[in-house]
């Protein structure tokens, strides 16, 4: 379960954030729409604990993952340290089972640099799924993607989520993603004091 | 892939300045004054045959071992530290600027008077001289460290250690290196100058006592043969190393 409430979020003077209250259960997925720069990504790294400078409380489990805009991976480690750093507990097998699993069997020992964006991107969500966490944050995963792959990677997620059944809120921009992944649709809006949901 | 006239550039390089050599010492016509390259052969034999000049290489690369490990030690560890907070660099940034401008010829001469003439004062000397270079060096590494990679370690609560080594460090990698490149070129001459003052073995106390001596060559065949010596720690360890780290560019 993911519990938000926060009072407010500023950066310096400027308000970010309002009051802003609302839970996940587990194994629901929300999405978080909104327009560009209204704070989304900066409720996220609250949520997910990057950022801690902010008026409130979250209540989020041990185990979580985050999928990041950007694949964000280590490019001086291989594919499957990828995966082996970030769960030093995982077996070589589950390892490489998973990147099976996401398309990218026989990629174990390839550097991030020598796969398209599209594999990057299936290497992260890999390595968000293959620690079966409890709660997943997705901050615009199939940005950049061309349609026909951002189409694959959607249905690869939903199943991965069907699987792995965490708590899951994702950013999306893309309406037909949010009717895809998600169970219920938050929209963050500018207010007076910071942005605040709106039903 | 270079081709064989690109690989072949340096030894023409080199054959190129032995040349000039040659053609500066037939001018000079004085072999006191500047001895021809192969003016130095027989003085090389005699002292590598007698042992003096293995036993004053090997007392100066050791002071340069020491003195570089220790500055690379403590170089790394401030610059990083520096880097990473804005609050110890705002105290520090300026003992960094004292120092970087010192002389190396002062810190020298206050650590023979203050500890003595002794190994540890020379050591110290070298390693002072060359702290705070290294830690501007990796003060901008630190500095340049993608914060996405932060994030990545805090959300998955990655160890301490495990992001040291496979997170912060590769992305500081290119920044060591420089660091270790410049830092043994500009070491092994603050040391040769450290035996000069107050040593009485190494490079540096060979030179001086050539000096006296007024004897070129042997000025020259010390100098030379601890040239090679850096020159084969840069080819055969540095070198190396920097690929070794740096492979996954060029996969």
């Amino acid at each position: 379960m993911i519990k938000v409430d926060i009072q407010s979020k500023s950066f310096g003077a400027v308000p970010v954030l309002g009051a802003i209250r609302f839970d996940v259960s587990p194994s629901h997925t929300v999405a978080l729409v909104g327009p560009s720069g209204v704070g989304k990504s900066t409720l996220l790294r609250i949520i997910s604990g990057i950022d801690t400078d902010f008026e409130g409380a979250v209540t989020r489990p041990e185990n979580q993952a985050v999928v990041f805009q950007e694949p964000t991976l280590l490019p001086w480690r291989s594919t499957l340290e990828n995966l082996r750093i970030i769960h030093p507990e995982l077996s070589k097998k589950r390892a490489l089972d998973m990147l099976e699993r996401v398309g990218l069997g026989g990629a174990g020992a390839l550097f991030p640099g020598q796969l398209s964006l599209g594999q990057q991107r299936r290497l992260s969500l890999a390595r968000a799924f293959v620690g079966a966490p409890e709660m997943l944050i997705m901050d615009e995963p199939f940005v950049s993607l061309d349609p026909e792959t951002a189409q694959i990677m959607l249905t690869l997620t939903k199943e991965l989520i069907a699987e792995t059944r965490p708590a899951t809120l994702f950013v999306t921009h893309d309406s037909r993603e949010a009717d895809v992944l998600a169970d219920r649709v938050l929209r963050l809006q500018t207010g007076s004091q910071g942005a605040i949901l709106t039903a | 892939m270079q081709s064989p006239y690109t690989r072949l550039t340096p030894l023409f390089s080199i054959l190129g300045l032995l040349a000039l050599w040659s053609v500066a010492a037939l001018l000079t016509g004085d072999a006191q004054v500047l001895p021809p390259p192969w003016g130095l052969l027989g003085p090389f034999q005699q002292e590598l045959a007698s042992g003096e000049l293995i036993r004053h290489l090997g007392a100066t690369l050791s002071r340069v071992i020491w003195a570089f490990c220790l500055a690379m030690i403590l170089g790394v560890s401030l610059g990083l530290a520096m880097g990473r907070s804005a609050r110890l660099n705002a105290w520090l940034d300026p003992w960094l600027v004292i120092f970087l401008n010192l002389p190396a010829l002062v810190l020298i001469v206050l650590c023979y008077l203050w500890i003595g003439l002794t190994e540890a004062a020379a050591i110290i000397a070298v390693t002072l001289n060359k702290v705070p270079n290294v830690a501007v060096v990796l003060r901008e590494g630190a500095r340049a460290c993608d914060p996405a990679l932060d994030a990545l370690g805090q959300v998955y609560r990655m160890p301490w250690r495990t992001r040291m080594r496979h997170v912060l460090f590769p992305q500081l990698a290119p920044f060591i290196a420089a660091a270790a490149r410049s830092g043994v070129a500009v070491i092994w001459k603050i040391v040769l100058v450290v035996e000069f003052l107050g040593r009485s073995s190494g490079v540096g106390f060979q030179i001086h006592l050539y000096f006296q001596l007024f004897d070129v060559a042997m000025v020259l065949v010390y100098a030379l043969s601890f040239i090679g010596v850096m020159l084969l720690v840069e080819w055969l360890i540095l070198q190396r190393l920097e690929r070794h780290v740096s492979r996954w560019r060029r996969a």
